[in-house]
């Protein structure tokens, strides 16, 4: 099924948008798309009226285009009707919107409308769900966009099951940086699941890290989904949940015991070079660093800061994920020692992590991430950076950027999360080199560049 | 081949009524398929088990065979280093009066490190394989390593590095090493019987493998089958 017209729509009808009742969910839809969006938009209601000054269709027949994509918020019960007039009307695809499917024990009508839609090669989104986002493209959440954070365009596709996630997440990457290619909540993914959505954004240009939250899987939809994955080419990030064993199902081996129903999922992924994140702070940092380097690396890492204390968190995090932070060899540290201030030169801590002291300068940052690229036993730099010593100007970011893209060595800097510091994390950002808001997030991103194996 | 594979699927047919296969059918199905089993027999009789006994020499092990008691050790079922038919006689005397008593498994004492072998057949992804240390505080250390079948060579020998107590596998402060390239066939070839074996079966436990510098024995084995 062609999943282009969800993803691109040129025109859209909304069914069940209300001449009297402005806070219908549909009214919302149709009007943030008439408002802002590059797309032509019909409401429908058997009822008719007007909307926003446009005229309201009673019946999509009526409307004198083609629809590459209908949005369904309807009564449950009329969802059937309302797929069939589509199929009949040449329309493309749809979101449903509408819930009381499935998740309120009406498996039957949810089975129904995946007959039709079937039988008709109709691809629909849903039931129970919020639909797609497309930054300046298309939007069918029913979300005021007042009350929506406008996200960072970016790379990052993210599917989710479950709406309210998928929003909140992606106020948390816009607050990160994170930049999102396309977000889309499937709900009861009654026709269209994960593995649509993975081949969707194999083929995707525009894509080039794949997030899913995942609840679960349907019977075999697991393998089927990390055999495609591994496959894809491009990294996969997941998180899941309903880690904890659902009440107490008797179990009769130690096997089953053993491997029980998360145990497996996380072993699989694993198996399948599928990068799981266990919370948020991995989703985003994992998504945030894969969406700037796809390359695999095998994490030895080369830690530079004006902080001892920082460089021993970091070390910390590093050695309980596994990542090694290798020695400076005699060479390196005499070659780097000449090059950096000379107030810096007596008092620096010369290891890695390399300590520059309050009184190091942008130069020695610059000077210690040529060493490190400079050495075939680091694979990866983390500049942690407190950007209150009086050394340190707000141009290091696109300094160290730079240095980092022409050396080819993925570099990942810590800067406190400040107003006042945002100039300093756009220097990297623009540069290519992701900017954690922590520490450990920091190390988070090195690691989500180890685990990943496209 | 043709043959094994249909003897295989008339055990498991026969378990059908008892909803899994016990240790003596579980063994016969290995023995089949090519594993080592330590020479055992099941004994209706103390005479009988006596006699085998002392055909493979002392000491023996000795277990129920229940189609109730699914864990033998959990209700003292299991009696090891019987050291003469004196001992042999008294076990059956005492696993006679265990619920559902069918008869008594006599078998050769083996030695080697307790592994657990393992298979699921899980609702997302279908067959597992459970590579971990075995005996009766498998549940309690739970060092596991967890894959999709069918697995490679790379995932058989990822799974064994993969244990905590992979050292104790490589002759750890001088004790006898466990001959890995045998356990990876074992894995390997436990694997493609579990694949083959996927339907209808709802979990296996081998527990305890028995893996030393010169053997791997299924020493212990149940097949749950899927309940219809």
């Amino acid at each position: 099924m062609d999943l282009k017209p969800l993803f691109e729509p040129r025109t859209m009808a909304v069914f069940g948008v209300s001449a009297n009742n402005y806070r219908h969910p549909a009214n919302e839809i149709f009007n943030k798309n008439l408002l802002r969006y590059p797309v032509a938009v019909y409401g429908i209601n058997p009822r008719g009226g007007t909307i926003n000054g446009q005229s309201i269709h009673r019946n999509i027949s009526e409307v004198p285009e083609e629809i590459d994509m209908a949005v369904i918020a309807v009564r449950a019960d009329l969802v059937p009707e309302v797929i069939t007039e589509c199929i009949k009307a040449k329309v493309r695809s749809a979101v449903v919107i509408s819930g009381g499917f499935a998740e309120v024990g009406r498996g039957d009508l949810q089975e129904r409308v995946v007959a039709i839609a079937k039988e008709a090669e109709f691809p629909f989104v849903g039931p129970n769900c919020l639909g797609l986002y497309v930054p300046s493209r298309v939007d069918t959440f029913f979300l005021p966009g007042e009350r929506m954070v406008n996200p960072v365009v970016g790379n990052v596709s993210f599917v989710s099951q479950s709406g309210g996630i998928l929003v909140d997440q992606m106020i948390k990457f816009t607050n990160e940086g994170v930049g999102l290619a396309k977000a889309i909540s499937i709900g009861n993914k009654a026709l269209l699941g994960e593995l649509d959505l993975l081949d969707y954004f194999t083929t995707d240009p525009a894509t080039k890290v794949i997030a899913f939250y995942i609840e679960g899987f349907g019977g075999n939809e697991g393998r089927r989904f990390v055999l495609k994955a591994e496959k894809c080419g491009k990294p996969v990030v997941v998180l899941k949940t309903g880690k904890s064993p659902g009440g107490s199902k008797a179990v009769s081996s130690h096997t089953a015991s053993l491997a029980g129903d998360y145990a497996s999922f996380s072993a699989v992924l694993s198996q399948y070079n599928i990068v799981e994140a266990v919370n948020e702070l991995e989703l985003i940092s994992f998504c945030e660093s894969l969406s700037a380097y796809a390359k695999p690396i095998e994490g030895r890492v080369g830690i530079v800061t004006v902080s001892g204390g920082h460089g021993a968190v970091a070390v910390d995090v590093c050695a309980a994920r596994g990542l090694l932070v290798p020695g400076l060899p005699e060479n390196i540290r005499e070659d780097l020692c000449k090059n950096l201030s000379p107030s810096v030169q007596d008092i620096a801590t010369l290891t890695n992590p390399i300590d520059l002291t309050g009184s190091g300068i942008d130069e020695d940052f610059v000077a210690t991430v040529r060493s490190f690229c400079s050495m075939e036993d680091i694979d990866c730099v983390l500049a942690l950076l407190l950007p209150y010593i009086p050394g340190i100007t707000s141009d290091l970011g696109a300094k160290l950027g730079g240095i980092a893209r022409q050396c080819g060595k993925p570099l990942i800097a810590y800067v406190p999360n400040v107003e006042k510091y945002a100039m300093l994390i756009e220097g990297f950002t623009l540069n290519g080199s992701p900017v954690a808001h922590s520490i450990e997030g920091a190390v988070l991103m090195v690691d989500a560049l180890r685990r990943n194996r496209p | 081949m043709i043959d094994s594979r249909s003897e295989i699927n008339r055990i498991i047919e026969a378990a059908r009524a008892d909803g899994w296969v016990l240790e003596p059918d579980a063994k016969r199905i290995f023995t089949i398929a090519g594993f080592d089993v330590p020479r055992f027999t099941t004994a209706r009789t103390p005479e009988e088990a006596i006699r085998f006994a002392g055909e493979i020499g002392y000491p023996v092990v000795a277990k129920v065979i229940s189609p109730r008691i699914l864990h033998k050790s959990d209700v003292g079922g299991v009696a090891v280093g019987i050291a003469d038919a004196g001992g042999l006689a008294e076990a059956f005397r005492r696993f006679q009066g265990l619920e559902g008593f069918l008869g008594m498994i006599v078998e050769e004492m083996v030695s080697g490190i307790e592994l657990i072998l393992g298979a699921k057949i899980d609702f997302q992804f279908g067959p597992m394989i459970l590579l971990g240390m075995g005996g009766t505080g498998v549940e309690i250390y739970k060092d596991v390593a967890l894959r999709m079948a069918p697995i490679s060579e790379k995932d058989a020998l990822a799974m064994i590095e993969g244990l905590k107590a992979h050292r104790l596998l490589t002759g750890y402060r001088g004790a006898e090493r466990v001959d890995l390239k045998m356990l990876t066939v074992t894995l390997l070839s436990f694997a493609s019987l579990v694949m083959e074996l996927s339907e209808g079966i709802e979990s296996i436990d081998i527990n305890p493998l028995l893996c030393s510098s010169r053997h791997c024995f299924v020493a212990d084995a149940r097949i749950i089958l899927q309940k219809e």
